[in-house]
């Protein structure tokens, strides 16, 4: 037998999967090609993305934080302001829509801290899917407005007590459902993650972020950008941005992982930049393991960044040098939440602080007449409670009270 | 076939085959519930019928293992079993039981992560005759199945009710030992009862084994006598037991006399079904 270069992205990717699943993902990735090229199909995803998810997004120039860094210009790629409140609904409409042509009758998914089970739900609730959705029962318990939102949004939570009970464990729990009920089935992945076609689907059903962009930054500046920021979780948000501009090669890209309380503790997510290449979740990637490749729990504050895995295109990527990556801790990522909160009025996700705080970690890097686009994964209402949390734990919360947070923040950053 | 193929797993389906007889193999995690007992556990399983034993080696994310090889496998991994633990275990067991093929059954990452050579050369140093690896697909094979051709490891592809006969013909003629069929949509478990889906791919399978000269064993949820007589007159000339062996492992940890009489009485049962 040959070796496949079936969903490949130089020697990452591919499908590891149980036999069950192969027929699963054939039919998929057949209906994936054939309804990519239909117009009606197009139409279709269209008219939703820009009727219920509300794109375009705006770019946004940054002008306060842009004269607070004195460094490059920012603009901001408001994908905070979409229904759901982050990128994922991108993901999920498309899927949803493909699995309502396919015949399906319902939807799985798996979720960390509830966005994407969030966005599956609203999907699902569009085509009139039964659907259930795979959260770790420690996520449960720590996020329980989102398990909320997902049940009013008619969507069965499921808590996974198997493992680690964290978003890992989800995967696994709804690969065992797919498996199981394979035949009336889609498994709505979150993330540019998983067997092939996934990757490849997630990351075009994400690069209207990408394409977006383009034509914005154009429009306002008349040339494309020196340099592009986005976080990385599973890679979705930062893949749809890059992807487009891939084949600039003037265009540097810059991914931002989660370090968590540092690399060199215990407690991060640091996939690209600390993990070794492993076969996990139906792909060949970079995982973080231990010496016998038994996988790793990650830890972020940010509970979309939590995954001991990454897509296998930015594993490509990150092997032939055409994204940089790097690490952005719990701490950073705080002051950049804090920072941009007070500066632009724009509450950004933790996830998306990432990408902040290494543009305000390295702004000296970027000259003045540089022009930068940072995409704002999502909005940061969701984790209110956690920085609140994190300033009374650190004791910065109280003092500030009396003085001001914002003051605080900014002095902090 | 060629000379390499016909490694310990192949020869003892023809001896088993000439007896009229089909094999039962026997699933249990490695050194569980610790070392020294499931060394007992396997004698049991051995000397009370047991034809080929399948050591699983310990994953922390096993996606295609039910909720009962899922605990075995995390409790074993937290009492510190490695690899390398299970290989020594093989390695022992061989002693007494030199006839016996013994298969590692785990996930890609555990093969792949660390060097497939060194691993897979690890392996046959300690007696392994063959893996069986659920995620690995004959796509991603190549270099796996030529080490272990090399080797004289048996490589045992997976087939599910719902492959296609085209990619059915693949998998047989890229196995060696057997073909293993998953009887069911599922992950491992017991089942309460089979549906004809199972049976009639069971059936279907077989067509395609026999074709390529190869047996074909059928796993996943078999918990009595009943279900492997089935499966066995559907086509199968082997039967695989795994839960069902871990369910009793599991509850009868504290009391160890009963847990092996429970399991020795639970083969003889199962392989009367194979004589
Ligand atoms: C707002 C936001 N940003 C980023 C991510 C990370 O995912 P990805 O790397 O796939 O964009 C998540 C995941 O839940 C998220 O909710």
């Amino acid at each position: 037998m040959k070796q496949s270069n079936i969903g490949k992205f130089g020697i990452f990717g591919g499908r590891h999967v149980p036999e069950t699943l192969i027929p699963a993902l054939d039919e998929l990735d057949y209906n994936y090609q054939k309804l990519k090229k239909n117009k009606q199909f197009q139409k279709e995803l269209t008219y939703l993305l820009q009727n219920y998810a509300g794109r375009p997004t705006p770019l946004y120039f940054a002008k306060n934080l842009t004269k607070y860094l004195k460094g490059p210009k920012i603009f901001l790629k408001r994908e905070d302001l979409l229904h759901s409140g982050a990128h994922k609904i991108n993901n999920t409409i498309g899927q949803g829509l493909l699995a309502y042509k396919m015949g399906k009758k319902r939807i799985i998914a798996e979720t960390g801290a509830g966005q994407h089970g969030v966005a599956t739900a609203m999907a699902s609730a569009i085509f009139g899917l039964e659907t259930v959705i795979y959260m770790g029962a420690k996520d449960v318990g720590r996020q329980q407005s989102n398990v909320f939102r997902m049940n009013l949004l008619n969507a069965k939570v499921h808590p996974v007590t198997s493992g680690s009970m964290t978003l890992k464990d989800s995967v696994n729990e709804a690969l065992r459902d797919w498996i199981t009920n394979v035949e009336t089935t889609h498994y709505l992945i979150g993330t540019v993650m998983g067997p092939h076609p996934f990757p490849t689907m997630v990351r075009d059903f994400q690069s209207i972020i990408g394409r977006e962009i383009k034509e914005q930054i154009t429009q306002e500046t008349g040339s494309l950008p020196d340099s592009i920021i986005a976080c990385i979780g599973g890679g979705s948000n930062a893949i749809g941005t890059f992807f487009p501009f891939i084949n600039d090669n003037k265009v540097r890209l810059y991914g931002v992982e989660a370090g968590g309380k540092g690399v060199n503790s215990k407690h991060h997510a640091a996939t690209l930049s600390r993990g070794r290449i492993g076969i996990l979740h139906g792909m060949k990637s970079y995982f973080l393991q231990d010496e016998y490749g038994q996988i790793k729990e990650a830890h972020s504050i940010s509970a979309g960044l939590d995954y001991p895995g990454v897509g296998p295109e930015h594993a490509y990527l990150r092997d032939n040098k055409r994204v940089s990556y790097s690490v952005v801790t719990d701490d950073e990522a705080i002051r950049a939440y804090l920072l941009l909160s007070k500066l632009e009025g724009i509450i950004p996700a933790l996830e998306s602080s990432h990408a902040i705080a290494y543009l305000v970690k390295n702004s000296k890097k970027f000259s003045e007449d540089n022009i930068v686009v940072v995409t704002i994964s999502g909005r940061g209402d969701k984790d209110l409670q956690i920085v609140k949390e994190r300033l009374e734990e650190t004791g910065s919360f109280k003092e500030s009270n009396k003085t001001g947070v914002e003051k605080k923040a900014i002095s902090d950053a | 076939m060629p000379e390499t193929e016909r490694n310990k797993v192949s020869m003892l389906f023809e001896k088993l085959s000439k007896k009229g007889e089909k094999a039962l193999i026997c699933y249990v995690v490695g050194c569980y519930p610790d070392i020294e007992t499931s060394k007992e556990i396997v004698s049991t399983l051995i000397d009370s019928g047991a034809d080929i034993i399948e050591i699983g080696i310990p994953f922390s994310d096993p996606m295609a293992d039910g909720p009962i090889i899922q605990a075995a496998s995390l409790k074993a991994l937290a009492r510190g079993i490695t690899p390398s633990t299970c290989f020594r275990f093989v390695n022992e067991m061989k002693k007494k039981y030199s006839n016996t093929p013994f298969l590692f059954m785990t996930y890609s990452n555990i093969v792949f992560s660390n060097n497939l050579r060194n691993f897979l050369t690890a392996a046959k140093k300690n007696q392994v005759d063959g893996f069986i690896i659920p995620d690995l697909n004959i796509e991603e094979s190549q270099e796996y199945v030529g080490i272990a051709r090399q080797l004289g490891l048996a490589t045992i592809f997976l087939s599910a009710p719902n492959t296609a006969k085209k990619r059915l013909v693949e998998i047989a003629s890229i196995s060696s030992g057997f073909v293993y069929m998953v009887s069911i949509f599922g992950t491992t478990g017991s089942r309460s009862k089979f549906e004809k889906y199972t049976f009639d791919a069971v059936s279907k399978t077989k067509e395609i084994t026999n074709r390529h000269k190869i047996p074909l064993a059928v796993g996943f949820g078999i918990s009595n006598p009943k279900d492997g007589r089935n499966m066995i007159k559907s086509g199968a000339d082997g039967i695989i037991v795994g839960s069902s062996l871990l369910k009793l492992i599991l509850e009868n940890e504290n009391d160890k006399e009963k847990m092996l009489f429970y399991l020795g009485s639970f083969i003889k049962e199962l392989k009367g079904v194979c004589r």
